[in-house]
């Protein structure tokens, strides 16, 4: 059994799959699409219309890289907000051919310089959630390995929440709340245990919906296919009640 | 980690500033001039010799901005739980709720501004930062709910560190969830007119402060997401001047204008107003 440190830790490693291995390896026909129409092409969010079985479903990632270079190029995972507004981009365009979206989520965190802030880094984040609560069309958001706060939060509006189970997700690093509250990075152990972060303890929360083994990706294609196949089937009227219900139960009881 | 340090020098002044209040002196901590108390109340709790902004407890900010005795509170005695049993939250609430006089983070309700009915949320610097944990998250999305069904237009005035870390994921999805509810009053044909004030940071910034048809701020406010000292490391430089301060914000484009504390009430009344004019038009 890993600890919640060892757990952020597998989630961080560089070996893992990333976005672009669930993607290559869960869908055929791929094309992939790019900018945010208003700014740039942010490379930390790919995305793009594929096949999943028989199905043209619209595929988002949030993708860390493959060696230094690539990883430069993608800048880590980190989004600047034409990330955010990209994604959301190719959301609209799913919902108008009602096409389902699929997201892949690994990050750790939205990126925190000036030019971010300036372009309005809150605003994208928040203006994600606001349009993803009604988009008419399932969204279904797993996250692969880091849930870094806002900025996995951005694309996790969903009505299905997987999570691998050796993923983290949490509202705070377990570092900066180490730092925050006890003034020493030393207790990110201690902080990663109290701030509920692993899958198991999301599922048990009610805050995500599975659990992920890390299998072979065509049969992780086969419980994605199983899971889109169900919500495609559910009005959509219905689709975005629940999906309100879903997060509106979250807190409060 | 710098967000709690701007907190706690928010904290530290408006604490300050109460008990110079009751001593019936202040002295401005920007410029050093002592005024008296009737003086800087009269003055929107505006320093009156050089302008500076006090910090304002959120039942005050209610009284500044909503008509006499027109306030109507909602939900007053929800108050967090420990859910995830979280190391010395419950030290944390009960030190909040003394020094807040607040049993949470935001005050909610209904209210008339100018004779206009609307719901007002103000959020509370003194309780624990602002942070947005279940309760801050539930009772503004009650307040949405119920703006909604009454077709009713909402003020929100923020003053947040974001979300609340000792409720770890429970606080991030109140992002989600106020969100969704902000977007169903919008979808019906609802007023949101949002204050933002000193600072509105984080989680709060990234979901409800950032979602209004008219975004208005206090002057000098700072509005960001992201931690100033966290951009610092990024930058690897001093940051630029006025950076995250709510005048670059609006030159930026997400802000519509910037309203000095005494003028803010006519100007919401003048929204609400024009609102309502349009409205009766278009039936």
């Amino acid at each position: 059994m890993m600890t919640d440190i060892e757990i952020v830790r597998a989630a961080r490693s560089e070996k893992r799959k990333t976005a672009r291995d669930y993607i290559d390896g869960c869908f055929t026909d791929l094309t992939e699409f790019s900018g945010d129409r208003l700014y740039g092409d942010d490379r930390a969010i790919i995305g793009g219309i594929g096949l999943l079985q028989d199905m043209p479903v619209t595929v988002i990632g949030i993708e860390k890289g493959k060696n230094t270079e690539d990883r430069i190029l993608h800048n880590f995972g980190s989004a600047h907000p034409e990330g955010y507004r990209k994604a959301l981009r190719l959301m609209k365009q799913a919902e108008k051919f009602h096409r389902p979206v699929i997201c892949f989520v690994d990050t750790a965190g939205a990126f925190p310089d000036v030019e971010s802030e300036e372009r309005g880094q809150g605003r994208a984040i928040a203006e994600n959630l606001y349009e993803m609560s009604t988009l008419k069309t399932p969204v279904l958001s797993i996250i692969i390995g880091e849930g870094g706060s806002g900025g996995a939060l951005a694309l996790s509006h969903a009505d299905r929440i997987w999570m691998l189970e050796d993923a983290y997700y949490s509202v705070v690093s377990p570092e900066s709340c180490s730092n925050i509250l006890w003034k020493t990075l030393d207790k990110a152990d201690v902080a990663a245990r109290a701030l509920g972060l692993t899958a198991d303890k999301l599922y048990s929360l009610g805050i995500i919906d599975r659990i992920c083994k890390d299998k072979a990706l065509q049969e992780f294609a086969a419980d994605i296919y199983g899971q889109i196949k169900e919500l495609m089937s559910v009005p959509t009227d219905r689709l975005l009640d629940e999906r309100y219900k879903k997060f509106r139960s979250i807190g409060y009881i | 980690m710098d967000l709690k340090k701007l907190f706690l020098k928010a904290d530290n002044e408006l604490e300050s500033s109460e008990k110079r209040i009751r001593s019936r002196k202040i002295t401005c901590k920007k410029c050093q001039n002592t005024s008296p108390v009737k003086k800087i109340r009269k003055n929107y709790f505006v320093c009156p010799e050089c302008g500076y902004y006090f910090p304002v407890r959120a039942r005050r900010r209610i009284l500044m901005l909503t008509d006499n005795r027109s306030f109507i509170e909602h939900d007053r005695d929800m108050a967090s739980r420990n859910i995830l049993d979280f190391p010395e939250y419950e030290e944390k609430l009960t030190a909040a709720k003394d020094k807040s006089r607040e049993n949470e983070g935001v005050i909610t309700g209904v209210a008339q501004i100018g004779g206009h009915k609307t719901c007002i949320f103000a959020m509370d610097g003194n309780f624990m930062m602002g942070s947005m944990g279940a309760v801050v998250g539930e009772k503004i999305t009650r307040l949405f709910e119920y703006a909604t069904t009454q077709s009713l237009p909402v003020i929100g005035v923020t003053v947040s560190g974001g979300a609340r870390m000792q409720e770890g994921m429970i606080s991030l999805m109140q992002m989600s969830k106020v969100s969704a509810a902000v977007k169903r009053h919008s979808d019906k044909g609802g007023l949101y007119i949002v204050l933002l004030t000193n600072p509105t940071t984080g989680g709060v910034d990234a979901s409800f402060a950032m979602l209004g048809d008219i975004t208005l701020a206090e002057p000098g406010a700072r509005v960001g997401f992201a931690g100033p000292r966290v951009v610092e490391k990024t930058l690897k430089t001093a940051l630029p001047d006025g950076f995250q301060k709510a005048e670059r914000v609006m030159e930026c484009g997400f802000i519509d204008a910037i309203v000095p504390r005494h003028e803010q009430k006519d100007y919401l009344e003048r929204l609400l107003r024009l609102h309502e004019a349009s409205r009766e038009v278009s039936m």
